[in-house]
C-alpha cells in the first residue's frame, strides 16, 4: 500500500493537489492511503517550504507546485503493488 | 522511512513544437499590439460612427483602445515572469541567503522576493524555514516586503497605462522600500516577537526535490497554465477598471482633481495609502482608474502610493503570519512599509511635481 502524504495548510493549491491525487489513485485502482498534513511542524519536517507538497512513502516527490497528471500516475505507479 | 525510492526524472520529451508555437503566438501579439491604435480608432469612429473630439467618442474610444491592451499585456507579462520565476524556488533562495550578513543579504532578498516564486500561503513555511537555517530577521521581512510590494500584475499595467519610465520607478521604489523596510525591523531586536515553536522547528532535508528540473515544454507549459488561470481571474476586475476610467477620461473636467488629488494637497498621499489598505484583490481594476484620474490632474506619486498600498498591504495576506509571529511586529511591519508608501508617494510628487 502507498502511503501519501498531501502537504499544505488548506490553501486552494493544496486542496487541487489532494483532488487530483485521489482522482488518479482511484483511476489506476492503487491501493493507497491518502493523508492531508497542515501541521506546519510536520510540513517543516519534510523539508518543504513552499506548498502544496506531495509524500509518497516517506519521499517528497513535489513541492510548490501542482504536477501534471502525468507526473502523478508516473509516481503512482512507480511502486509495484 | 520505508518503501522503495521512486524515480524522480521525469520522462525526456523533447520536442520543438511548443517552444515554436510561443515564438508564432509572440509575433502575432506583438503585430497585432502595434495595430491596436489603428485598430481601435477605426472602430470607434468608422464602425460605430461616434465623432472624435466628442465625449463619448473619446469615451468609448479609450474602452476599445485599453481593454485589449492591457489584457494583451498582463498575458504577455504573466507568461514571461512565470518562465524566469521557473528557474527560481524559495528553497533555492533560501540556500542563496545562509550566511548572508544584514546589509548584502537585505539587497539580495529583495531582489529575491521579486522572482522567486511564492504564493501568499507559503508564507508561513517559508518564514520558519529561513529563520531555521540562521538568516537574519531583517532580511527575511525584506524578502517578505519585496514579494507583494513589487507585484508583477500591477507592473504590467503601469507599463501599459504609464510607460515603461513609471514602471520602472515603481520597480525600484518597491525593492528600496523592501531593503530599507527589512534593515529597519532587523535594528528593532524582532526576535523577540517571533513565536516560540518556530525556533523548535526542525526542517527536514527533501531528499530528491532538487532533482525535479523542468523541461523547457514543462516550464512552457506551467507558464500557460498559470496565465490563463490569473488572467481567468482578473480579467472581469480589469474590463470594469477601464470602463470607469473611460468613463472618467470623457467626462470629468480636466485639472478637476488637481485640488484633492495633485501635488500640492499634502494629505492626500497618506489618505490614498490608507484608502489602499482595505482594496486588494481590485489592483487590476484600479490602476486604469487611478490611470484616468491623472489625467484629470492627480499626481504622479499619489497615484503610485495608492497603488503600492492597494497590492503591497493586504491584510488577510499579512495576518497569515500571525501563527508565527506576534501581532505587534506585524503591526510594526505595515507601519514601517506604510510610512515608506508614504514618504515614496511625497518624494515623487516633490521630483516630478
Amino acid at each position: 500500500m502507498l502511503k501519501i502524504k498531501v502537504l499544505g495548510p488548506g490553501c486552494a493549491n493544496c486542496k487541487r493537489l489532494e483532488q487530483m491525487t485521489r482522482r488518479e489513485a482511484e483511476k489506476l485502482g492503487v491501493d493507497a492511503d491518502i493523508e492531508k498534513v497542515t501541521d506546519y511542524g510536520q510540513i517543516m519536517g519534510y523539508g518543504v517550504m513552499s506548498t502544496p507538497g506531495l509524500v509518497i512513502n516517506e519521499q517528497v516527490v513535489a513541492a510548490g507546485r501542482i504536477p501534471s497528471s502525468q507526473e502523478i500516475i508516473s509516481w503512482l505507479t512507480a511502486i509495484p503493488n | 522511512m520505508s518503501g522503495e525510492n521512486i524515480t524522480l526524472t521525469p520522462l525526456p520529451r523533447p520536442s520543438w513544437q511548443l517552444p515554436v508555437l510561443v515564438v508564432v503566438l509572440g509575433v502575432i501579439w506583438l503585430l497585432l499590439w502595434r495595430q491596436l491604435q489603428n485598430l481601435a480608432d477605426w472602430l470607434t469612429y468608422q464602425v460605430i460612427g461616434l465623432l472624435p473630439h466628442t465625449r463619448l467618442g473619446e469615451s468609448v474610444n479609450f474602452f476599445i483602445y485599453d481593454v485589449p491592451k492591457i489584457l494583451m499585456l498582463l498575458t504577455g507579462m504573466i507568461f514571461l515572469v512565470t518562465i524566469v520565476r521557473s528557474f527560481f524556488s524559495p528553497e533555492r533562495t533560501r540556500a542563496a541567503l545562509g550566511g548572508r550578513r544584514e546589509g548584502v543579504g537585505n539587497v539580495m532578498a529583495a531582489g529575491l522576493g521579486v522572482l522567486t516564486p511564492f504564493c501568499s500561503c507559503s508564507a508561513v513555511p517559508l518564514f520558519i524555514g529561513f529563520v531555521e537555517s540562521g538568516i537574519p530577521l531583517g532580511v527575511t521581512f525584506s524578502f517578505l516586503i519585496a514579494t507583494p510590494v513589487v507585484n508583477e500584475i500591477a507592473l504590467a499595467m503601469l507599463f501599459g497605462l504609464f510607460g515603461w519610465q513609471v514602471a520602472a520607478i515603481y520597480l525600484f521604489s518597491g525593492l528600496t522600500i523592501a531593503i530599507i523596510g527589512g534593515l529597519l525591523i532587523g535594528r528593532l531586536q524582532p526576535e523577540r516577537y517571533v513565536e516560540e515553536f518556530v525556533w523548535q522547528t526542525k526542517v527536514g532535508q527533501a531528499a530528491g526535490l532538487n532533482a525535479y528540473q523542468p523541461t523547457w515544454d514543462d516550464r512552457i507549459r506551467d507558464a500557460g497554465r498559470s496565465t490563463k488561470e490569473i488572467v481567468g481571474k482578473v480579467w472581469l476586475y480589469v474590463v470594469i477598471g477601464i470602463a470607469i476610467g473611460a468613463g472618467i477620461h470623457g467626462y470629468v473636467p480636466e485639472n478637476f482633481l488637481a485640488s484633492i488629488m495633485g501635488s500640492d494637497a499634502w494629505w492626500s498621499v497618506p489618505a490614498a495609502v490608507i484608502l489602499g489598505i482595505p482594496l486588494y484583490s481590485n489592483a487590476a481594476g484600479v490602476i486604469p482608474i487611478v490611470y484616468a484620474l491623472m489625467e484629470k490632474g492627480a499626481a504622479l506619486g499619489t497615484v503610485l502610493a495608492f497603488m503600492m498600498s492597494v497590492v503591497a498591504l493586504s491584510l488577510p495576506e499579512i495576518l497569515i503570519l500571525k501563527r508565527v509571529i506576534k501581532i505587534r511586529l506585524i503591526l510594526i511591519f505595515i507601519s514601517i512599509v506604510a510610512v515608506a508608501i508614504i514618504f515614496t508617494g511625497y518624494l515623487f510628487n516633490l521630483v516630478m511635481g
